[in-house]
């Protein structure tokens, strides 16, 4: 077992090829929470008289509120006092009309990513509207979507545009006081992304943006509201990637997902924040809430993960199914490595009758990585013949990491089925010896059985994503098998 | 005929203890060798170290294949060199599609042959060269490695990918064992039909009815991790006669090779 450690230790000792700090001089406000620094975000922004009494609104729930603890993971006291609130490229003050205006070193920074933006996201067919750090500098395929009729722009933009909608939608999937994470985003989120399908649209591209923290010690509270009219198709894709840094980095981002009559949303996410060194130093804190809410009759709602980045993951994409006949489901891969640690899942709440759920998660756990699924069903009184099926399986690479599961399952209506699957595995040294034995070499056999086991969430990713998670998990694990 | 694999007094202790006691074998290429013996004599554990499974620990001797010492190489070396073990117990890799899993086993081997890859499309057209000639067909291809296979298929599927990377050295490990009379038969057919005179064959087997369908140039008998006797095809056939018992008793062990050969053969 000595070689195949020693091969393991290797591919988990892969430095993060992401690891580089773009030098754009930031318009930071100082570090500290209070009303005042709220208003002075709201003001940067130009908002309206609303958005700002709703962000004090949240900021005084999340005064009374704990942070929480019930998660399987280790963290350390986050300084709220430390974190800096707004960044934003300087540059970026006088918003650029084109891409031909943004700073080319942010254009360098995207290259460096590959980012498909310019051409390489023509010819992909994707739009992208990246965010980098706090301010939107880029959106393309404007045109496109607006012949459409889609709505696809940063938060900030959608807020001038379009208030009514924004105001409309905003906190109806995750109130102010849903969570510490939720009410500290919504006091105090700078921008995100904002997606509207109008009825009976579908929309002709796949919506896509890259996230990316850049400024040191800035927090990322990104707010992204995803409507879908009756009976509109959407798809949207989320990847990042994160500079190398040492300081913990906390990201606390919002997602709330409005599905109407017969809609259907698909996202997808890629993640990959920088999940600190080998020895567990630095990397980003990601709380998350992503929510859904399938509202409407036979709307659909789907989430797809993969989750191989940031020192400690909190997140749990959930479906609301209050539409009889809705559909919701969760597709996740979660990896940790070295010192990185992961309490993810989903939660389906079935409300409305007829209402289906299925959640697929694949957590692999690395080096002395953590990994935890923690997932809730639960089947309302009035959610008659409501079904679920659950698999959750576990793959531990080497001796030193955990895999946990942590499924709840309440169940109110005798009509409902519900069905959990879990499983929990080594990566074999019987499979190993297999594929070593018909001439591959340990890495390959390693990325192969890996992404062999994960395949059941990766079908599900656009093609694209579905390449780049792939790849991703490669490198997320070079040194890792034992 | 050239010597291809020399076993020269191989010692080998799993998990301390001492299994094989020093075998002795010589393969010359183009011979088809049988390895028969009772449980627990070392057979697997013969394939396993010529593979070079972890935790196969070999205290003394040597083993020269083709001219190399084959325990300094890795398994995965040993494979390129063209060693290849069809398991007694072929690994399941859930999600892992089995002509993906095998073009990338021969792509690694041609790699390090110095010849070139070969794209999915030339590789698909000697997939179904190899097919005609086993006689199989082609719904093994489209699902993951040996996942949900019956007993017969992944030892089919063993064969099938024996075919495609055309070792020089095939070791055989319990290829019959859980498998009825026709899935035997199969097998059988397709390790016949691999025979060639560039390639050894190690057939480990625990039972003789395999030898009935392929028919060995030699049979060793391994008792108590040494091989006991050695002799012609006939002697398998005593063997099942009078079972493995009579090792036991010294009868055989006190025969020098070719007066057990000439028992076998009267």
């Amino acid at each position: 077992m000595s070689g195949e450690t020693s091969t393991i230790d290797k591919m988990v000792d892969q430095k993060y090829q992401h690891g580089f700090v773009t030098d754009i001089e930031s318009d930071t406000i100082p570090p500290g929470l209070s009303e005042d620094v709220i208003r002075a975000i709201s003001a940067r922004k130009n908002e309206p008289q609303w958005l700002l009494d709703w962000r004090l609104e949240a900021y005084k729930h999340w005064l009374e509120m704990e942070q929480p603890d019930w998660a399987h993971l280790n963290i350390d006291a986050i300084d709220f006092q430390a974190i800096s609130y707004f960044s934003a490229p300087k540059s970026d003050k006088d918003r650029p009309q084109s891409l031909d205006e943004v700073d080319p070193k942010l254009l360098e920074t995207y290259d460096k990513l590959g980012v498909p933006l310019h051409e390489r996201a023509r010819l992909a067919g994707v739009a992208v509207d990246a965010v980098f750090d706090s301010v939107s500098v880029g959106t393309t395929f404007k045109a496109e979507l607006k012949k459409a009729g889609v709505i696809f722009c940063s938060f900030s933009e959608a807020v001038e545009d379009h208030p009514e909608l924004v105001q409309k939608y905003l906190g109806t999937v995750v109130p102010q006081r849903d969570n510490f994470f939720a009410a500290l985003n919504s006091a105090v989120f700078t921008d995100g992304s904002f997606v509207f399908i109008p009825k009976g649209v579908r929309c002709p591209m796949e919506l896509s943006t890259y996230f990316r923290i850049n400024a040191a010690e800035t927090g990322q509270f990104e707010r992204t509201l995803i409507v879908a009219e009756e009976g509109s198709h959407v798809s949207y894709l989320e990847g990042c990637t994160a500079p190398m840094r040492d300081e913990n980095q906390l990201h606390a981002a919002v997602v709330e997902l409005v599905a109407l009559e017969d809609s259907n949303i698909k996202y997808s996410t890629v993640q990959n924040w920088y999940p600190g060194d080998e020895n567990g130093l630095g990397g980003i804190y990601n709380f998350v809430t992503k929510r859904g809410d399938c509202r409407g009759a036979r709307s659909r709602i789907s989430w797809t993960q993969v989750e191989t980045g940031s020192a400690i993951t909190w997140k749990y994409p959930s479906c609301i199914l209050r539409g009889d006949d809705s559909v919701g489901e969760f597709y996740s891969v979660a990896l940790t490595n070295n010192f990185q640690q992961a309490d993810t899942g989903t939660k389906m709440i079935h409300i409305g009758r007829n209402t289906r759920s299925k959640i697929i998660s694949k957590g692999i756990s690395a080096g002395h990585g953590q990994n935890a699924y923690r997932g809730l069903v639960r089947v309302t009184p009035r959610a008659k013949d409501a079904r679920n099926y659950t698999q959750c399986d576990s793959m531990l690479i080497g001796k030193n990491c955990g895999a946990h599961t942590f499924p709840y399952i309440e169940v109110r209506n005798p009509t409902a089925k519900v069905e959990h699957e879990a499983t929990t595995s080594r990566i074999g040294e019987d499979q190993l010896f297999y594929c070593l034995q018909r001439g591959i070499s340990e890495e390959d056999a390693v990325s192969m059985i890996v992404d062999g086991f994960c395949k059941q969430v990766f079908k599900e990713l656009p093609m694209e994503f579905a390449v780049e998670a792939k790849a991703l998990l490669e490198v997320s694990l070079e040194g890792a098998v034992g | 005929m050239s010597t291809m694999l020399k076993i020269k007094n191989l010692h080998v202790t799993v998990a301390g203890n001492e299994i094989l006691k020093g075998l002795d074998l010589e393969l010359d290429a183009g011979e088809v060798h049988a390895i028969m013996g009772p449980n627990g004599a070392g057979k697997s554990t013969l394939g396993n170290v010529l593979a070079g499974r972890e935790g196969y620990e070999v205290t003394q001797g040597e083993v020269i294949f083709n001219g190399k010492n084959l325990l300094e190489l890795e398994p995965e070396e040993r494979a390129c060199e063209g060693v290849f073990l069809a398991f007694q117990y072929p690994v399941e890799i859930p999600g892992v599609n089995n002509t993906y899993f095998l073009r990338a086993a021969l792509n690694a081997q041609r790699k390090h042959r110095g010849e070139e890859i070969l794209d999915s499309v030339a590789f698909l057209r000697l997939v179904r060269q190899k097919l005609e000639v086993l006689h199989i067909g082609d719904e093994l291809l489209h699902r993951a490695v040996n996942e949900g296979f019956s007993g017969g298929e992944k030892k089919r599927n063993e064969i099938f990918q024996m075919a495609v990377l055309e070792p020089t050295l095939a070791i055989l490990d319990e290829t019959d064992s859980g498998l009825d009379i026709d899935a035997l038969k199969t097998v059988a057919e397709g390790v016949n039909r691999l025979r060639s005179k560039e390639r050894g064959m190690i057939v480990v087997t625990h039972y003789q009815r395999l030898l009935d369908y392929i028919v060995p140039d030699k049979v060793h008998v391994l008792a108590d991790g040494k091989l006991v006797a050695t002799g012609g095809a006939d002697l398998a056939l005593k063997l099942e006669e009078q079972g493995y018992a009579w090792l036991a008793d010294g009868g055989i062990a006190s025969l020098d090779s070719d007066s057990a050969a000439q028992m076998a053969n009267p």
